[in-house]
């Protein structure tokens, strides 16, 4: 038995050569990451620091002047046009967020708590609307509110309306309703995984000590779940205040949002540092809002126990 | 333990799962409409929109870029999302998190803000946007999705199962080959299925970096501004919606018998 231990021990010191294994360990694994590390590198960090450089020059015609400023942040952030855009996408992005959470979470309860053996079916069933095109989720939604659509021809259908609405389409309503159903799966999935660490034997004791079902939600299972509806939050938020494809769809005049500000400097306008001092502006501003909603969340529940 | 849920959780539930449904079980219903216009009462039930679908060559030209795009997209986010989730699942290394964290990053990004500062380097550098570029973007916001269904399928087995081999002789890569490839196989399947839905599925990334080059939610796009191509649009959507479902359901099961197997196993070995 010792002999077959330590026989497999110089055969690995032999593997790993004179190194001590812990930092042989440390390079193995850092060689095996870093072909996907170095795709990141190039991918994703080298153009945002691009974006953030380009964000601080000038576009002059053609050609880019390298001058530091802040003055592509001044139009971005104080343009009645770039500014309304901006504050109307926090304000979409705040309220899809919101409603998804809150939709959400009985399902996710649900799941939890009263899923049974078919847990994983359930889950499946909600993840694979998601798995469905973006783009033709979006047109559904159309072909749903649309002055000939669906909503429209019920309700006529029914006598509760006389003549087709146009009040369900090309808001900003439409946007929420679309992106709320679009975002679904992406909020169930981090608060039934909370949910589920949350230790049974603690809501069975509280329910001993005399809590009632809704000061046993309210004192144990929801602040236990509480990273779920905060990463819930996150993950939906911080995306969608940069939709393209669903105001443009659904949202009309009343519903764009500022990606098509975006697009346009970077495509029709041609003014790149303006394009991209307005996407480090919504990313800054988005962190900021998420923050802070994050804040008063865990003091509402603080205060709720 | 065992309280009764409300009457009312199970309802809503299923009220739910209706409003995440409905909404796409229209575009079959419309797509065999007779009628160009997506309204009830329905006018009469035809094929047509599909019979013409083939005959459309800008469609099978995005339907071969798609195809194409998808494909490189799916090996090569696997590939590095196998480097990766076998690197963070079995070694120790300084910035193991970050580096996790930077590899999801995408996941948490409005797909925009990736979308326009790729392009931003890629004119920088003077390169064509092609299919190329758009695979590259592709990998991009697919990495996350293989990473975490990787990670899940590489902590799944039993590490005493490549410590065994590696007792026995076998080389690292022996072993890798021989003991945890066959372990993991359902799972990279399992990535590559679903990098390959994201990027069929994919519009903001194809439309900022593809060039003049369509894939298909591109030439979807396109047919949207006419009233009077919707039908071929929602037909072509349900095909797509169909493939969507029937890949994905397919990784699902892959999925789930490969966890029952190396379930199954540990008791065996155990």
């Amino acid at each position: 038995m010792t002999a077959a231990v330590e026989g497999s021990q110089a055969i690995r010191q032999a593997r790993t050569g004179a190194k001590p294994l812990l930092q042989s360990e440390a390079a193995q694994g850092f060689a095996l990451v870093s072909p996907t590390f170095l795709f990141a590198l190039v991918l994703l960090v080298l153009p945002i620091l691009v974006v953030l450089a380009h964000s601080f020059w000038t576009q002059n015609y053609l050609t880019i002047d390298r001058t530091f400023t802040f003055e592509q942040y001044r139009i971005a952030l104080t343009e009645p046009i770039f500014r309304d855009l901006l504050l109307r996408s926090l304000l979409i992005s705040f309220a899809v967020s919101v409603a998804t959470v809150v939709l959400a979470y009985p399902v996710a309860y649900f799941i939890s708590f009263h899923g049974g053996d078919r847990k994983n079916l359930w889950l499946f069933l909600i993840t694979i609307p998601f798995w469905t095109s973006y783009l033709l989720r979006v047109m559904s939604w159309k072909v749903i509110l649309g002055y000939n659509g669906v909503l429209n021809s019920g309700l006529l259908a029914l006598g509760i309306i006389d003549e087709p609405s146009t009040a369900f389409l090309y808001n900003s309503s439409a946007v929420v309703i679309t992106l709320t159903h679009a975002w679904a799966a992406f909020a169930i999935l981090p608060i039934y995984v909370s949910l589920q660490k949350v230790d049974r034997t603690l809501i069975e004791a509280a329910a001993d000590l005399g809590d009632g079902p809704v000061r046993r939600f309210l004192r144990v299972t929801l602040p236990l779940s509480m990273p779920g509806v905060i990463s819930a939050l996150l993950i939906v938020m911080i995306p969608t205040v940069g939709d393209y494809v669903t105001p443009k769809l659904v949202g009309g005049k009343y519903g764009v949002m500022i990606a098509t500000a975006i697009q346009a400097q970077f495509g029709k306008a041609a003014n790149w540092p303006l394009g991209a001092a307005l996407s480090v502006s919504t990313m800054l501003v988005v962190s900021a809002m998420a923050a802070a909603s994050v804040l008063l969340l865990r003091l509402a529940v603080r205060w709720a126990r | 333990m065992k309280r009764m849920p409300g009457r009312w959780l199970p309802a809503y539930a299923a009220l739910y799962i209706a409003f995440l449904y409905l909404p796409v079980l229209f575009l079959p219903i419309f797509s065999i409409n007779t009628a160009p216009t997506p309204q009830f009462p329905l006018s009469g039930y035809t094929l047509r929109w599909y019979e013409e679908l083939p005959r459309n060559a800008a469609l099978i030209d995005a339907a071969r870029n798609s195809l194409l795009v998808g494909v490189a997209a799916a090996l090569l986010s696997t590939l590095l999302g196998i480097c990766a989730a076998r690197a963070i699942t079995r070694y120790r290394f300084p910035g193991r998190r970050p580096i996790n964290g930077l590899i999801m990053a995408p996941l948490v990004l409005p797909e925009i803000i990736l979308a326009v500062s790729l392009l931003l380097v890629l004119l920088r550098l003077g390169l064509d946007l092609s299919l190329f570029t758009i695979v590259l973007g592709h990998v991009l916001i697919c990495l996350p999705y293989s990473m975490s269904v990787l990670t899940s399928g590489f902590e799944g087995f039993d590490r005493s199962l490549e410590e065994a081999s590696a007792d026995l002789g076998e080389t690292a890569f022996g072993t890798f080959r021989r003991v945890t490839l066959p372990m993991v196989t359902p799972a990279i399947i399992s990535s590559l299925l679903v990098c390959f839905t994201i990027s069929l599925d994919d519009f903001i990334i194809a439309f900022f970096l593809g060039g003049t080059q369509a894939t298909l939610p591109i030439y979807i796009w396109g047919q949207l501004r006419f009233a009077a191509k919707l039908p071929g649009v929602l037909a072509l959507g349900t095909l797509l919606l169909v493939g969507s479902f029937l890949l994905l359901t397919l990784a699902e099961m892959i999925r789930r018998r490969a966890e029952q197997r190396v379930q199954s196993a540990g008791v065996t070995l155990a």
